[in-house]
């Protein structure tokens, strides 16, 4: 699964270091030499097939309960739900782990909620979905960290993200009710997820669209918006002029037609 | 100062001896000045300006206020602006910017945010203060209007002062498009489109805009020079005007006792009012300093450079051009057609004669109702709105429809915010658009009768205690509480217009003009509640002053 989603890149990029380059070679450094990477590989790429199977089983299991009504026992889908077959692991990570899914309601679209599963079950669940048919894996944490520039990140997120999501990535509306939700506090593998699968109305950024490195830095990007106190005061939910103009009919005119009212009662 | 100066000055031969050095310094210097300048009758006049004390009638004053918070903020941030889209690349502290190429305008914004002492503050201050700018201007015309003050002889600086409005609304956007981050720039594109959609010409106006393709690299620029130079000049200029003519008109004032059309009751400018004044000149600067120092406003190191590629969500101009943005926003799609080889997009063009007619009603209105109404008398008493009904119903309206406009424009925001779909949201407006200045209409003329019902009955009948009395000969009656006679006048005292009568001119026709005008002013003034007259007062209780019998006999003759 792994090998799927890396294979374009080893192709594309044959010079440029790559987290799934470096992946890859340190795979290639365990096959030839083994030895003290060896932990550290087995728990980014290569489950112990016993462990595997286990964890893939678990996945059926929670999957034929929760999910196949609308999916499928097969994931091949049904009227109410899509197939899940191809999808892969990071948008079953996506959807399961932030609680988008099992749905609770139909609607223009599924909503964030409070996750259902604990993490190894999400694991667990995407492990059975990919273990189906190859798709999109989900995000290793070197993968999270290969690259660390924010400028580059919030460049490339003003080109890609920022018409759905917003520049500061407060969200913004889309249409018939649906809406690209609010990015601040989101996990840094979720938002690697999301761009690799396009869960709802999102489109895909593959690693040909947004390389993995770039991921890193729009997520690199991110994480400092979340990390770092607006400089200029509160800022007004970063929605733009429309809640400065609230503010200031609101509160400023509000404040100084209040003055106004004080100074003019004294005199009377 | 200049009334101590004055007084003294003209005092000083009556009581030379007496004197202090120090006031016979000052004596002295205002003689000099007064000798060379003759300047003593205008601060004669000045100081003698009366104010009268309501607190709607400091809303101009707080519009003067924050402009003059703007000129000074403003200079600072000249200082350190470069007026220029000549390509850098970024190397200053906002690290998420570092490495970026950019305009020299965005750049020099971002060090007077990041890398100037006190620069942040100053944009801050200079942004939320021309927001509070043109909102105190907004609401100031909403007093002149719902009380009529802007009837004869203030026709003229109502004119002025909407010419200030608009000055001032040209001002915010040429400011808001100088940084050259993405939000401005979108601004600009969509400014570029207007004006591309004029038929015919709009290509070439945008072209000489623009000095070539849009975006081109003259745009900031040439803003930066309407921006500090021209509108500045032109606005201080008119606010000359709307100031002189101020004083020339002299100030409105609420009916009341001592209060007529022939007087002015209140405070003279000097000294007290001046004083005041100076105060509060500082409370609207510390308001603005509070919210600029706690509140961010237009984050650009958020938006980054301009670049025409990215629009963000929620890319929206600041508040006083949302009216703009949200016409453009509700304009039904496909109304564009190719006649011959010239491109006609009334989906934009038609918003733009919409507003532009909006806006010229609005600027002449006054002229509008003087004519219907056929008033040539001069008004110094403030209507209170719900004495002019047709008016202030015709007023609400105007907001209504203005108020749909400015909400279209955050059409998206209204969807996410209170999850409903953007497409529910913009055809809900759209009906609402036409349909509710029409109820806002009825509505509003309802109220304003209704209250003027009220007022009426109070003023003839006093308040209901709720003191219910049995008399001698068995019967309940409640005592009405009167008035005073201070407050009684407060509600009698208004015009009553009738509607004109359509008659012939001096050739013994009737014009079409006479009946159009006829018709206007019938509806103007189809629906009345007349003032209490004299007689009718006397009659209700003239001999009702407090007595119980009294009242109970002004109760019996009204019949309840």
């Amino acid at each position: 699964m792994a090998k799927n989603s890396s294979s374009p890149v080893k192709s594309r990029a044959a010079g440029r270091r790559s987290p799934l380059a470096s992946v890859a070679l340190i795979v290639i450094g365990l096959m030839s030499t083994g030895g003290a990477y060896a932990l550290f590989t087995s728990s980014a790429t290569a489950d112990s097939s016993v462990v595997k199977t286990q964890v893939v089983e678990e996945g059926a299991k929670l999957y034929a309960a929760n999910c196949a009504t609308c999916h499928g026992l097969n994931l091949e889908g049904s009227g109410t739900g899509p197939s899940l077959l191809g999808v892969g692991a990071a948008a079953t990570q996506f959807q399961v782990g932030t609680g988008r899914m099992p749905l609770a309601a139909s609607g223009p679209q599924a909503p964030q909620k409070p996750a259902q599963f604990t993490d190894a079950q999400v694991n667990a669940l995407a492990a059975f979905v990919a273990s189906k048919a190859p798709g999109p894996a989900a995000p290793t944490a070197a993968q999270l960290t290969a690259s660390n520039d924010p400028a580059k990140g919030a460049e490339l997120f003003r080109i890609n993200c920022a018409m759905c999501h917003n520049v500061a990535g407060a969200g913004g509306a889309l249409t018939e009710g649906k809406y690209a939700p609010s990015l601040s506090g989101v996990s840094a593998k979720y938002v690697w997820d999301a761009m690799v699968s396009g869960p709802q109305n999102m489109p895909v950024f593959n690693d040909n669209n947004i390389s993995p490195e770039d991921k890193a830095n729009i997520i690199t990007y991110l994480k400092y918006l979340d990390k770092t106190p607006s400089v200029g005061g509160y800022d007004l939910g970063n929605l733009g002029p429309v809640s400065e103009g609230l503010f200031i009919w609101i509160f400023g005119l509000g404040t100084v037609v209040g003055i106004t009212i004080w100074l003019t009662a004294k005199s009377n | 100062m200049g009334a101590s100066v004055l007084t003294t000055a003209t005092r000083s031969p009556a009581a030379p001896v007496e004197e202090s050095r120090g006031s016979r310094f000052t004596g002295w210097a205002a003689n000099y000045v007064d000798e060379r300048t003759s300047i003593s009758g205008l601060v004669k006049e000045l100081g003698r300006k009366i104010f009268p004390d309501h607190w709607s009638f400091m809303l101009g004053e707080v519009a003067l206020y924050s402009f003059v918070v703007i000129l000074l903020s403003g200079t600072f941030l000249t200082f350190f602006f470069q007026a220029s889209m000549t390509s850098v690349i970024y190397d200053g502290s906002y690290a998420p910017l570092k490495g970026i190429e950019m305009s020299n305008a965005m750049q020099s914004t971002l060090d007077i945010s990041f890398d100037i002492r006190g620069g942040l503050l100053m944009r801050q201050i200079h942004h939320w203060a021309a927001l509070l700018f043109i909102a105190s201007i907004g609401l100031h015309m909403l007093r002149i209007y719902f009380t009529g003050a802007f009837r004869k002889p203030r026709e003229i600086n109502w004119v002025v002062g909407f010419i200030l409005f608009i000055l001032a609304m040209a001002e915010g956007f040429t400011g808001y498009s100088l940084p050259d981050d993405l939000l401005s720039g979108n601004g600009l594109r969509i400014i570029d489109g207007l004006i591309k959609g004029i038929p015919i010409v709009g290509t070439w106006i945008s072209y000489l805009l623009f000095g070539s393709q849009f975006p081109g690299t003259d745009i900031v620029p040439r803003l930066f020079t309407l921006h500090i130079l021209l509108l500045p000049a032109i606005l201080v200029a008119a606010l000359g005007i709307h100031l002189v003519l101020l004083v020339i008109n002299k100030h409105t004032q609420f009916a009341g006792p001592g209060k007529t059309n022939n007087n002015v009751v209140g405070v003279p400018i000097m000294p007290t009012f001046a004083a005041k004044a100076g105060g509060f000149f500082f409370i609207i600067f510390g308001v603005i300093a509070l919210i600029a120092s706690l509140f961010t406003i237009n984050p650009i190191w958020t938006y980054g450079p301009y670049d025409p590629s990215p629009v963000s969500a929620g890319t929206q101009p600041d508040w006083y051009i949302g009216f703009a943005d949200g016409a453009l926003r509700l304009v039904p799609p496909h109304l564009e057609w190719l006649w011959g080889p010239y491109t006609f997009s009334l989906n934009i063009f038609l918003p733009v004669v919409v507003l532009g007619l909006f806006i010229v009603v609005v600027m002449f209105y006054p002229f509008l109702e003087a004519w219907v109404t056929g008033d040539k008398r001069e008004h110094h008493i403030a209507d209170r709105p719900r004495n002019a009904p047709t008016r202030t119903a015709i007023g609400a309206a105007g907001v209504t429809f203005y108020a749909v406009l400015w909400g279209a424009a955050s059409s998206d925001l209204i969807a996410t915010h209170f999850l409903i779909s953007i497409e529910g949201v913009i055809t809900t407006l759209q009906i609402l658009l036409i349909v509710g200045p029409i109820i806002a209409y009825f509505v509003t003329k309802r109220i304003c009768i209704g209250l003027m019902k009220k007022d009426r009955e109070i003023a003839l009948h006093g308040y209901e205690s709720g003191r219910i009395v049995r008399l001698p000969g068995g019967e309940y009656i409640e005592v009405h509480e009167q008035l005073d006679p201070y407050e009684r006048w407060r509600l009698i005292s208004f015009e009553d217009y009738q509607p004109l009568m359509v008659r012939p001119n001096a050739k013994g026709e009737i014009t079409v003009a006479q009946r159009v005008r006829a018709g206007l002013s019938n509806w103007f003034f189809e629906d009345r509640i007349a003032p209490v007259s004299r007689t009718e007062l006397a009659a209700a209780h003239g001999d009702a002053h407090g007595a119980l019998e009294g009242d109970a006999g002004a109760h019996g003759a009204i019949g309840h």
